[in-house]
C-alpha cells in the first residue's frame, strides 16, 4: 500500500492542523460538489466565473467614485464602517455555528476524549481553524471590491484583507465567549438551540434592521441609503473618533491597522487559551443529550374524524411546531416581510408606489418559504420507510404534503393579504396571483427533485439539488416581479406566465431519473 | 399454522452494481414464522424490502395472499408491515402520537386504534414513557415504538429485519413475546437475522439465502438431518450449507 508517510509528531499543534484542515478540506468539497468529486471542475469553473463577473460587475460599481477620486471624508469611514458591520455580523453569524457545530458534533469527539492525547491542543487547533474558516469566508465575499480598489485606485485598499482577518478573530472570540455563556447560563441542551437562532437572526438581521432604519427615517428600502444620506452624515462622528479605527485601517491607516490587528491576535491568544481548558469538559456535557429530552406532551385521545390526509398532514405541523430550529430556519425568510411590513405601516394612503415594494417581497419570501417547507416535509421524512409501506397513495401522500405547506405559508402571508385587501383590492389579488404561483411552482419543483434526507440537514438542502434552488429561486423572482407589474396592468403578466414556464420546464427536464 | 399462501415470490430479481436477488422463489405460508438467514451480502433486506414495497424489483412476481403487489401495491401494504433493524420514528412526537399517525395512515378507526396503542405500550413496557418524545429513547425504546408502530394495525404480514439488533436481554425478550404471540393469534412472520439461536428457537421453518438465491430451506430439524452431525447446532448447519458449496445439492434433498 502506497499511502503518504505518517509525518509530524503525533499530538503536536500541526499534526493536529494537518488532521483539522483535512477535515474542513473534504467538509467543503463535499458541501460543493455535493459528495460527486467528478463534480469539482465544473463547480470549480462556476466559481472563478462568478468572483471573474463580481469584479467586473464591482469595477463597474464604482466607476464614478474611482474617476472623482476616493478621498478619507466622513461619508466615505461611514459607507467602509456599515459594509464592515455587514460583513462582521455575516462572519459573528458563521463564528457561533461552527463553534456550536464542534461542541455537539460526536464524530469524533468520543475517540479524542477518550484517547490519552491531550484534548486542550486539540481544541486550540479547533478554535484557531474556525476563526480562519470564517475568515477565508468572508474574504471570497469582500474580495471582488478590495481587488477593485486596490488595483484601481491605491494598493493602500488591500490592507482591508488584514482588517477582515482582525475582524474574524473578534468574531470568533465573540462566539466562543458566548457559547461558552450559554452553557453555564441555560446548560448545555439549550445551547445549541439558542445559538443556532441567534446565528440566524444575526446573519439576516443586520440587513434588515439597516432598511427599517431607512424605512423609519424616510429614506426609502436601500440599506445603503442610510449610509449616504446627508442626515446620518451630519449626525457621525466626527473623523478622530475611534469609531473610525477599523475604516481607517481599510483604508490603509498604519497605526489604525496594526491596532486592530494586535487587539484582535490578543484577544484570540486570550479566549483560545481561557475556553480550551473548559472545552473538553464542556463538549462531554453535550454527551448524549437530544433537545426536548424527556419533554412530555399532554395525552388528549386520538382524533375522531381523521383520514390520512389530515392525519399527514397534522403531523407536519406537529413536527414543525416541535422544532424551533427548524423552525426558525425556515421562518427565516419571513423577517425580510418586516421591511414590507413597515413601508405598509408608514406609508399607506401616500400612493401607489409602495405596492411595488410590498408586492414582490412578500411574493419573494412566500416562494422561499414555500420551498425550505416542502423540503423539509417532502425531502426531510424522518421516517420515510414508514410513509413507503403504508397504503397510502403517492399522490394522496404528496398532496397532504403540499397542503400542509400551503397553509403555513397562507397563514404566515395572510395580514399582507388583508392589509392590502383593505387599501387597495387590485393590489391584494396581484399578491395573492403572486403568492399562489411562487408557492405552487416552489412544491412543485421540490417534488419533482425530492430526495431522501434527514431533516437535520436542512441547511445543506441547497447541496442535495442545486436545481431545484436556482429554479426555485429564479420562478420566485420572476412571480414577485409579474404580480408588482400585473398591478399597474394585467397584460404584463403575461410575458412572466411564459418565463415561468419556461423555468418549470427546465427544472422537470433536469429532475433526477426515477421522479415524475 | 393455516395452510394460506401468506407470501408468495417467484423469480426475483434485483441487481444493483452486481446481482443482488437472483431469481429467488420463495413461499411463506398464513400464520407462519420464518426466519430468513444468509450471509453479509446475500440478498436478505433487498428480498424483504421488495416484499415491504421499498425497492422496485428488476423481474420476477410478489404476491402477498394473492395480492399481485405489482398490480394493487395499496391493498397488499393494507396487510404488511415493515420493521427495520434502524427504527425509523419521529423524535419530536410521543409513542403514543406516533402510534396514532399510524393508525391513521391504515386507515384503523381512532377508537380502535386507542385501545391497541394503549394495550401496545402496556405490553412493551413503554407505558412510562408513552407521552414523552422519543428524541431521548434508547435504541430498544426505538425499536419497540416501531414495533408497536408494525402491530398497531394488525397486518397479517410482519416483516422484521434485523429486529434484535442492539437490544438488551430483556428488550429482545419482549420483542420475541410479542411476536410469539402475534404468531399464536394467525399473524405470519418473516424475519431476518444474524442471531441464529433466535431462529432456532423461534422459527418454524428456516430459508437459507446466498448470492441471492434460495439454498436451503426447511425446518431445523430438517436442515440439521442434512449435517453429518445429527447434534449440530444450526450455526453449524449454516456455516455448512453457506461455506461447503454444496447448497443447491441440499436444498434439493430438503425440497424432497
Amino acid at each position: 500500500m502506497n499511502g503518504p508517510a505518517f509525518s509530524a509528531k503525533s499530538n503536536s499543534f500541526g499534526w493536529y492542523a494537518v488532521h483539522e484542515a483535512r477535515l474542513i478540506w473534504r467538509d467543503f468539497a463535499s458541501l460543493i460538489t455535493g459528495g460527486k468529486p467528478r463534480r469539482m471542475v465544473i463547480v470549480g469553473t462556476i466559481i472563478a466565473a462568478f468572483f471573474i463577473g463580481m469584479h467586473m460587475f464591482v469595477a463597474d460599481l464604482l466607476d464614478n467614485p474611482l474617476t472623482s477620486g476616493i478621498v478619507a471624508d466622513k461619508a466615505t469611514l461611514l459607507m467602509i464602517s456599515g459594509f464592515a458591520v455587514m460583513l462582521f455580523s455575516l462572519m459573528f453569524s458563521q463564528a457561533i455555528e461552527s463553534v456550536t457545530r464542534a461542541y455537539y458534533a460526536r464524530s469524533d469527539l468520543d475517540l479524542l476524549l477518550s484517547s490519552p492525547a491531550t484534548s486542550r491542543r486539540l481544541f486550540q487547533v479547533r478554535t484557531s481553524m474556525l476563526a480562519l474558516q470564517t475568515t477565508v469566508f468572508a474574504i471570497f465575499i469582500a474580495s471582488p471590491l478590495i481587488n477593485v480598489l486596490g488595483f484601481m485606485d491605491h494598493p493602500s485598499w488591500f490592507s482591508a484583507y488584514l482588517v477582515i482577518i482582525a475582524l474574524g478573530g473578534f468574531a470568533t472570540c465573540i462566539a466562543v465567549l458566548l457559547t461558552l455563556l450559554l452553557f453555564r447560563t441555560v446548560g448545555p441542551a439549550k445551547t445549541r438551540l439558542i445559538s443556532q437562532i441567534i446565528s440566524a437572526i444575526v446573519g439576516a438581521g443586520f440587513v434588515i434592521s439597516l432598511q427599517a432604519a431607512a424605512i423609519v427615517f424616510g429614506k426609502g428600502i436601500s440599506r445603503l441609503e442610510l449610509f449616504t444620506s446627508a442626515d446620518t452624515i451630519e449626525l457621525a462622528p466626527d473623523l478622530g473618533s475611534w469609531i473610525w479605527l477599523p475604516a481607517q485601517a481599510v483604508m490603509g491607516n498604519v497605526w489604525p491597522l496594526l491596532s486592530l490587528i494586535a487587539a484582535s491576535g490578543l484577544c484570540l491568544v486570550l479566549v483560545v487559551a481561557y475556553s480550551t481548558r473548559r472545552f473538553a469538559d464542556d463538549a462531554l456535557a453535550t454527551a448524549g443529550l437530544v433537545e426536548g429530552h424527556g419533554k412530555t406532551e399532554a395525552f388528549v385521545g386520538f382524533q375522531r374524524g381523521s383520514n390520512m390526509r389530515s392525519v399527514l398532514r397534522r403531523k407536519e405541523w406537529d413536527l414543525l411546531k416541535r422544532d424551533p430550529w427548524l423552525l426558525s430556519q425556515s421562518l427565516q425568510q419571513l423577517l425580510y416581510l418586516v421591511t414590507p411590513g413597515m413601508l405598509l405601516w408608514f406609508n399607506y394612503g401616500a400612493g401607489f408606489g409602495i405596492y411595488y415594494v410590498v408586492i414582490p417581497v412578500v411574493v419573494m419570501a412566500s416562494g422561499q418559504l414555500a420551498g425550505g417547507l416542502s423540503w423539509v416535509t417532502i425531502s426531510g421524512e424522518d421516517a420515510h420507510e414508514l410513509i413507503d409501506t403504508s397504503p397510502v397513495t403517492s399522490r394522496d401522500m404528496l398532496r397532504a404534503k403540499a397542503e400542509a405547506v400551503v397553509t403555513v405559508v397562507g397563514l404566515a402571508t395572510s395580514p399582507f393579504l388583508i392589509a392590502l385587501l383593505w387599501f387597495s383590492p387590485r393590489a391584494a389579488v396581484c399578491l395573492a396571483i403572486g403568492i399562489f404561483m411562487a408557492t405552487f411552482c416552489a412544491v412543485v419543483i421540490q417534488l419533482w427533485h425530492r430526495s431522501q434526507c434527514s431533516r437535520s440537514l436542512f441547511r445543506r438542502r441547497q447541496v442535495s439539488s442545486k436545481t431545484a434552488t436556482i429554479s426555485e429561486a429564479v420562478v420566485s423572482i420572476i412571480w414577485a416581479t409579474g404580480a408588482a407589474l400585473a398591478f399597474r396592468h394585467g397584460f404584463f403578466l403575461i410575458p412572466f406566465v411564459l418565463f415561468a414556464g419556461l423555468v418549470m420546464w427546465v427544472a422537470w427536464l433536469l429532475r433526477p431519473q426515477g421522479q415524475v | 399454522m393455516t395452510s394460506s399462501l401468506a407470501l408468495e415470490i417467484t423469480g426475483l430479481k434485483k441487481s444493483f452494481d452486481r446481482p443482488a436477488v437472483n431469481g429467488l422463489d420463495l413461499k411463506v405460508y398464513g400464520g407462519e414464522f420464518y426466519a430468513l438467514l444468509g450471509p453479509n451480502g446475500a440478498g436478505k433486506t433487498t428480498t424483504l424490502r421488495m416484499v415491504a414495497g421499498l425497492l422496485l424489483p428488476d423481474a420476477g412476481e410478489i404476491s402477498v395472499f394473492g395480492t399481485k403487489l405489482m398490480r394493487d401495491p395499496i391493498e397488499a401494504k393494507s396487510k404488511i408491515a415493515w420493521v427495520s433493524d434502524e427504527p425509523m420514528i419521529y423524535d419530536k412526537l410521543t409513542p403514543m402520537e406516533y402510534l396514532e399517525f399510524v393508525s391513521g395512515l391504515w386507515g384503523v378507526e381512532p377508537d380502535i386504534a386507542e385501545q391497541r396503542s394503549l394495550e401496545l405500550v402496556d405490553w412493551l413496557g413503554l407505558a412510562p414513557h408513552a407521552m414523552e418524545r422519543c428524541g431521548g429513547f434508547s435504541k430498544g425504546m426505538r425499536q419497540k415504538v416501531a414495533l408497536a408502530g408494525a402491530l398497531v394495525h394488525e397486518p397479517q404480514l410482519i416483516i422484521l429485519d434485523e429486529p434484535l439488533t442492539g437490544l438488551d436481554a430483556s428488550s429482545a425478550r419482549q420483542v420475541k413475546d410479542v411476536l410469539l404471540s402475534r404468531v399464536k393469534r394467525g399473524t405470519t412472520i418473516i424475519m431476518t437475522t444474524h442471531i441464529l439461536e433466535v431462529a432456532e428457537r423461534m422459527a418454524e421453518r428456516i430459508g437459507v439465502i446466498a448470492d441471492g438465491r434460495l439454498v436451503a430451506e426447511g425446518t431445523f430439524q430438517e436442515l440439521r438431518e442434512r449435517s453429518s452431525n445429527q447434534s449440530s447446532t444450526l450455526e453449524d448447519v449454516f456455516l455448512d450449507i453457506v461455506e461447503t458449496g454444496d447448497a443447491e445439492a441440499g436444498l434439493g434433498s430438503l425440497a424432497a
